[in-house]
């Protein structure tokens, strides 16, 4: 009988993955690729897309120009929208595998807000601060706030409307005192802290893309590393323990690896909402509940959402740009309303 | 080998202590049920030989160790337990939840060896659920899910089974369904059963050994016969009960007539006298 996956066996070694994961996979990849080139195409002075990928392998196409707008101007924006979606995706299908609530998201139950608060706190208290420090700062602002989840809602009950409310609500909180930050900071710290608040990958550089890319090589591979753990927690924490999981640990460190993924998107884009709801649901249709495949093709969806929310946040009014953030809510939004009508069903 | 026994075992949630000094041993290579009225901590007792709840003091222990020193991954390859009523992720095929079953034989760099793929196959065999082995578990029948639930179990390939209520909200054919599974499991493959069950006829019908619990204690533990009589359950359940010789099997077979000292009691003078010759009682 066919088996619904695939299994690489060397000696004592084995591997295991869906058969449907490697095809989606590469599918997202170059889907994510093409739209990351159509994308630094377009704008106020149009580039072709070969010249843009000779451009950014640096193959010589005889304009000079070419070079700085691609490269140093539009590349690192895309590296970073791109590398946002990614993060998000494997934070948001963390979350929902843990909590086992389809509707969880880094940006719905406020650990995007706790990231916000902190950093905007450091930018404006901390003038001229290096963009290096804010993933730092995000990731406490963002642990404080998953803790916090964590002591409210999620351990006496597993009802998920609560642990939404309890999210929302704490997000309110957070989101009041980053207004308050920013009424009382200095004004040139405040706009530097109110273009970043937006959720929007405009304007992204070099240094904004190396410390995320950072905080995603360490922890995109270290959440894929877990991704049988968190397939065994995702049946629930009796049967999860059962099976000989060590849950309080392993349940730990995907948290930890999930906050920091959305901390690190929050420190270099600001908040942009509904990727993490989204992405696992599409990646999960795409290829199952496994998370040994979902988390990678998770990864990618969100990386392709982004960079296309970004496409069409920048073409839809130009030359007035639209920030990313607004487009992903403009779609999430709706969806997670059917989350909620679905859930209600059930 | 499954020989499970605790000793001045309590159990408490949060400040609620719910078993108190127990000390009981569970035969190995047979089927034992846990009855006992709702809250009398039959659960609880299950939740602690399976680690699923920390002693307060005292110990489980399994073939002689210490259940809670155990590291958990190689408790799992002792004892599988299944939790009351597990629900389980949307989309999830029953062939991966019963691949989940492995999780205990598993590392990173050894994901699905030929052992993983023909344990899993041998659970389905067993459950019957070969022929639903694509299919989404939240579209199966209740029979049929926990049957999946128990084939993810069995692919964990351990001595000793504990399951919470395996029957709760399932109809009377696939009451029967699984409780034959588990039987057939216990005498084939001479893996030691521990259930909790709420109906005592189930209890008699298909353990080889009850024990009766009241109030986080045991009243009473041996073979069916000996145990299930009309005092124990007039003590236990505080009913008013007739126990007959089950017709094809002659296991004690229980008829509740109504609460102890309530009038509501319905005359059986007549059925007793029907059955005076058979009632063990």
């Amino acid at each position: 009988m066919q088996q619904p996956w695939i299994t690489l066996r060397l000696g004592q070694t084995s591997i295991r993955i869906d058969r449907r994961v490697p095809f989606i996979f590469v599918v997202c990849i170059l889907a994510t690729l093409s739209a990351m080139v159509i994308n630094i195409g377009v704008g106020e002075y149009p580039i072709p897309a070969i010249d843009v990928v000779k451009t950014v392998l640096h193959i010589p196409t005889g304009e000079e120009d070419y070079n700085f707008i691609v490269n140093t101007l539009r590349l690192p924006r895309m590296l970073v929208a791109a590398l946002v979606g990614l993060a998000l995706g494997i934070s948001g299908a963390i979350m929902q595998g843990l909590t086992r609530n389809p509707l969880a998201d880094p940006s719905i139950i406020g650990i995007s807000s706790g990231a916000s608060l902190v950093a905007v706190s450091i930018l404006v208290l901390f003038k001229g601060i290096s963009s290096n420090y804010l993933p730092f700062a995000a990731f406490g602002g963002a642990l404080l706030v998953a803790f916090a989840i964590y002591m409210l809602a999620w351990r006496g009950g597993d009802s998920p409307i609560r642990l939404i409310l309890v999210g929302v609500g704490l997000g309110a909180i957070t989101s009041a005192a980053t207004s308050m930050m920013i009424t009382f900071g200095n004004i040139n710290d405040v706009q530097r802290a109110l273009i970043w608040l937006t959720g929007s990958v405009y304007a992204r550089s070099w240094g904004e893309f190396w410390p995320l890319f950072m905080w995603v090589l360490v922890f995109a591979p270290l959440a894929c590393f877990l991704a049988r753990d968190l397939n065994a927690l995702n049946l629930g924490e009796d049967v999860a323990r059962g099976l000989g999981s060590n849950v309080t640990y392993k349940r730990g460190l995907l948290l930890i690896v999930a906050v920091a993924l959305a901390a690190a998107t929050v420190a270099a884009a600001g908040t942009i909402g509904f990727v993490g709801l989204m992405a696992p649901h599409i990646a999960r249709r795409l290829v199952g509940p496994d998370h040994s495949g979902m988390l990678p093709v998770a990864a990618m969806v969100g990386a392709l959402v982004v960079v296309c929310a970004d496409l069409v946040g920048r073409t839809l009014f130009a030359p007035i740009e639209l920030p990313c953030g607004l487009i992903t809510a403009a779609i999430g939004a709706p969806f997670f309303v059917y989350l909620l009508w679905r859930q209600r069903k059930s | 080998m499954g020989t499970l026994h605790t000793e001045a075992l309590e159990l408490a949630y949060d400040s609620n202590v719910i078993i108190q000094h127990m000390n009981v041993s569970i035969p190995s290579g047979k089927i034992t049920a846990l009855i006992g009225p709702n809250g009398c901590g039959k659960s609880t007792l299950l939740r602690g030989l399976a680690r699923l709840l920390q002693p307060r003091k005292g110990a489980a222990y399994i073939d002689g160790k210490a259940i809670h020193q155990m590291p958990t991954r190689e408790l799992a390859k002792q004892l599988g337990i299944l939790p009351q009523s597990p629900i389980a992720p949307e989309g999830l095929t029953v062939m991966e939840l019963v691949a989940q079953g492995r999780y205990p034989h598993q590392s990173w760099f050894q994901q699905w060896s030929i052992e993983d793929e023909q344990a899993v196959e041998k659970a389905l065999a067993i459950t019957g659920m070969t022929e639903f082995r694509t299919r989404p578990v939240d579209a199966l029948s209740g029979g049929q899910r926990q049957r999946a639930w128990i084939a993810m179990t069995l692919a964990q390939e351990t001595p000793v089974i504990l399951l919470d209520e395996p029957t709760t909200y399932l109809d009377l054919a696939h009451q029967v369904e699984v409780l034959q599974l588990l039987e057939h499991l216990n005498k084939e493959q001479g893996r030691t059963v521990v259930m909790v069950v709420h109906d005592l006829n189930h209890a008699t019908r298909h353990a080889q050994h009850v024990i009766a619990m009241k109030a986080g204690k045991i009243v009473a533990a041996g073979v069916p016969n000996e145990v299930v009589t009309s005092e124990l359950l007039q003590e236990v359940f505080g009913i008013d009960a007739d126990i007959v010789p089950d017709p094809r099997t002659g296991v004690p077979l229980c008829i509740p007539y109504g609460l102890k000292g309530s009038s509501a009691g319905i005359k059986t003078t007549s059925l007793e006298a029907a059955l005076a010759n058979g009632t063990t009682s």
